[in-house]
């Protein structure tokens, strides 16, 4: 979790992403911090997160998106 | 059939009976006939080609949906026989299957759009090439017939079939309810691009005459005939003297034409959207928004989250996010981060996705590359404001330091605003004239041939508009943008809807007046058909 939240501070250093859990919904990630935010998770946790991986569900909060590295995790 | 013809009133106003007097179970099949005697009334032609694609679309996402329950099935039947390894190879094979029936229908769908839609464009293109190199032979046009509509139902009908392969919904298993989807025909014309599992709970079922619904749909209705009827067909005879007519119309009248465009295209454009959200909407269909006052963005990105919303999520969602996360645009950004630096390769993938998702969405406007142009301007514009993010919060930063306290400021917000009202009117120009050469040409005398005496209202009245056209618009534009301010605070109808009945009847009556004797119609007018409905 620190790892995917060091991630997330690196692209928006004034947002608590411990606490946010509208981060889609509010736009406060619009499509190019997904991409990034995705590219860099793939890295670093040896994953691969796909389109269908992304919807506001997963994205909204750090917590939603580490449940999804983990699920995906566990599939691979 | 247009929206703005009596044909369509009469439509419109039979389909509103007949939908709350027969059964409440028929209700969503008198919609279909509906719907294809719509389409039908426009050509019977078009109907073949609606129901290619309805029953494309229809086989694929049920045999797509069929590996999804094979899969269940078979897993849970062997899963103490099968390993991890197994299980997910198993799962990579039906995967497959999808993505094979997926892309065949998309090849599909998607070639006969192209061939309809840009097999001419191709062959101007190639005309051009053969007289550039010399050669005298040309190739003949194609007379090509091109569906009404057939950009937007494609592109939701694909988005359907995509959310079936990703296993978003099921599948649709009654035809006829896939085929109303697909040609529901308020917003068969000009969108919005709905998606299944927005649209189809209020579509399919039953609904009892409500008078809310009724009464919030009329207005709706009535608000998009007083924006398209009183301002937009009437400011676009300004628009049209301007612009076909460059060599006497420069300078100065290309900024004037530039924002008369923007005010017709805004309400052209909107109010055919309030009448298809407001015709579903008396029927009890809730119709997905696609405008939220884009005219108060304060930069490029946010206003395509506020313009023609449900397109821009659609490339978003269908294009930009799977072509930035494929396998060969992670290898590349993996590559270029390796290659170029961390600043640079981590760009790489995001802004070639972006050129490809601008390019499209130029494209799907029209074919011509005065589209294609105004794609790639949008999206190098954002590309720039993306990079110049940095910059701003140091801006911003360093202001605050001196005590001035921009963001949140009127003034600030009001030159924020201006400035994405402007960038988008220019590159809006590319909509306007017949060519990109003479768009910058024209886009050049802004700042070449300026004359202050060209903004008389001598000057005005040669635009085939007089004095009273131009009151007019500018009341009406006056009451577009109160109503835009009021509903920052609220749904302006809510609003309506608690004031005293004397007052509402007084508003609806006042409204419909005016759309009846401001509308423009008559001599000199001609009640034209929706900027929209050519895409």
């Amino acid at each position: 979790m620190d790892t995917l939240l060091e991630i997330l501070k690196d692209l928006h250093p004034d947002v608590d992403f411990e606490l946010c859990d509208t981060l889609v919904d509010d736009k406060i990630l619009d499509s190019f911090d997904i991409v990034t935010l995705i590219s860099e998770i793939n890295d670093q946790f040896d994953v691969t997160i796909s389109a269908e991986d992304i919807t506001p569900e997963n994205f909204n909060s750090a917590e939603s998106l580490f449940a999804l590295i983990e699920r995906l995790e566990d599939e691979d | 059939m247009l929206f703005t013809s009596y044909e369509f009133l009469a439509f419109i106003g039979i389909l509103f009976l007949l939908y709350y007097v027969v059964p409440k179970k028929f209700q969503w099949i008198l919609l279909l006939g509906a719907s294809y005697l719509f389409y039908a009334m426009a050509d019977w032609s078009y109907l073949v080609f609606i129901l290619v694609t309805t029953v494309s679309a229809y086989f694929a996402a049920c045999a797509m949906e069929k590996t999804y329950t094979d899969q269940k099935a078979y897993l849970l039947l062997h899963k103490s026989e099968m390993n991890k390894d197994e299980r997910k190879a198993f799962k990579a094979v039906q995967k497959k299957k999808r993505w094979h029936c997926l892309l065949l229908i998309l090849f599909l769908n998607l070639g006969i759009l192209a061939v309809l839609k840009y097999t001419n464009f191709a062959i101007a293109n190639l005309n051009g090439i053969l007289t550039f190199t010399g050669s005298t032979r040309q190739l003949d046009y194609l007379n090509l017939l091109l569906p009404m509509g057939i950009s937007f139902y494609t592109f939701q009908t694909l988005g359907y079939l995509i959310d079936v392969y990703r296993g978003k919904y099921p599948a649709e298993r009654n035809l006829a309810k896939l085929a109303l989807f697909v040609s529901f025909f308020p917003q068969l014309v000009q969108g919005p691009i709905s998606r299944f599992d927005d649209l189809s709970v209020s579509l399919f079922e039953e609904h009892t005459l409500n008078w809310q619904n009724v009464s919030f749909g009329l207005e709706r209705i009535l608000w998009g005939y007083f924006k398209k009827l009183v301002i937009a067909d009437r400011i676009v005879i300004g628009v049209n003297t301007i612009i076909h007519n460059p060599d006497q119309y420069r300078g100065t009248f290309v900024f004037v034409g530039m924002l008369f465009y923007a005010f017709e295209l805004y309400c052209d454009f909107t109010g055919g959207i309030d009448i298809t959200i407001g015709v579903a909407e008396v029927m009890g269909i809730r119709v997905t928004e696609n405008f939220k006052r884009p005219f108060f963005s304060k930069c490029i990105k946010e206003y395509w989250n506020r313009w023609h919303i449900t397109m821009g999520s659609w490339f978003t969602d269908y294009i930009f996010y799977p072509i930035s996360v494929c396998g060969p645009m992670l290898k590349l950004g993996k590559w270029s981060r390796k290659h170029l630096g961390e600043q640079i390769g981590k760009r790489v993938s995001v802004y070639l996705s972006c050129i490809v998702v601008w390019f499209t969405t130029g494209i799907w406007h029209g074919a011509s590359w005065n589209f294609i142009v105004w794609g790639l301007g949008n999206c190098v514009v954002i590309l720039i404001s993306q990079e110049f993010e940095p910059l701003y919060r140091l801006f911003y930063q360093k202001m605050e330091g001196k005590g001035i306290h921009l963001q949140g400021n009127f003034g600030w917000k009001v030159f924020q605003v201006t400035r994405t009202v402007l960038l988008m009117s220019c590159l809006r120009l590319f909509d306007c004239y017949r060519d990109v050469p003479l768009t910058f040409r024209m886009f050049g005398t802004m700042f070449t041939n300026w004359n202050w005496n060209n903004l008389s209202g001598a000057s005005f009245l040669e635009l085939g508009l007089n004095g009273w056209d131009y009151l007019v618009l500018i009341l009406g534009l006056l009451l577009v943008f109160t109503v835009s301010m009021v509903q920052r605070s609220g749904s302006v109808r809510m609003k309506i809807a608690d004031m005293p009945g004397i007052i509402r009847f007084g508003l609806w009556y006042g409204l419909f007046l005016i759309v009846l004797i401001l509308g423009a119609y008559g001599v000199g007018f001609d009640a034209s058909q929706f900027i929209y409905n050519q895409f």
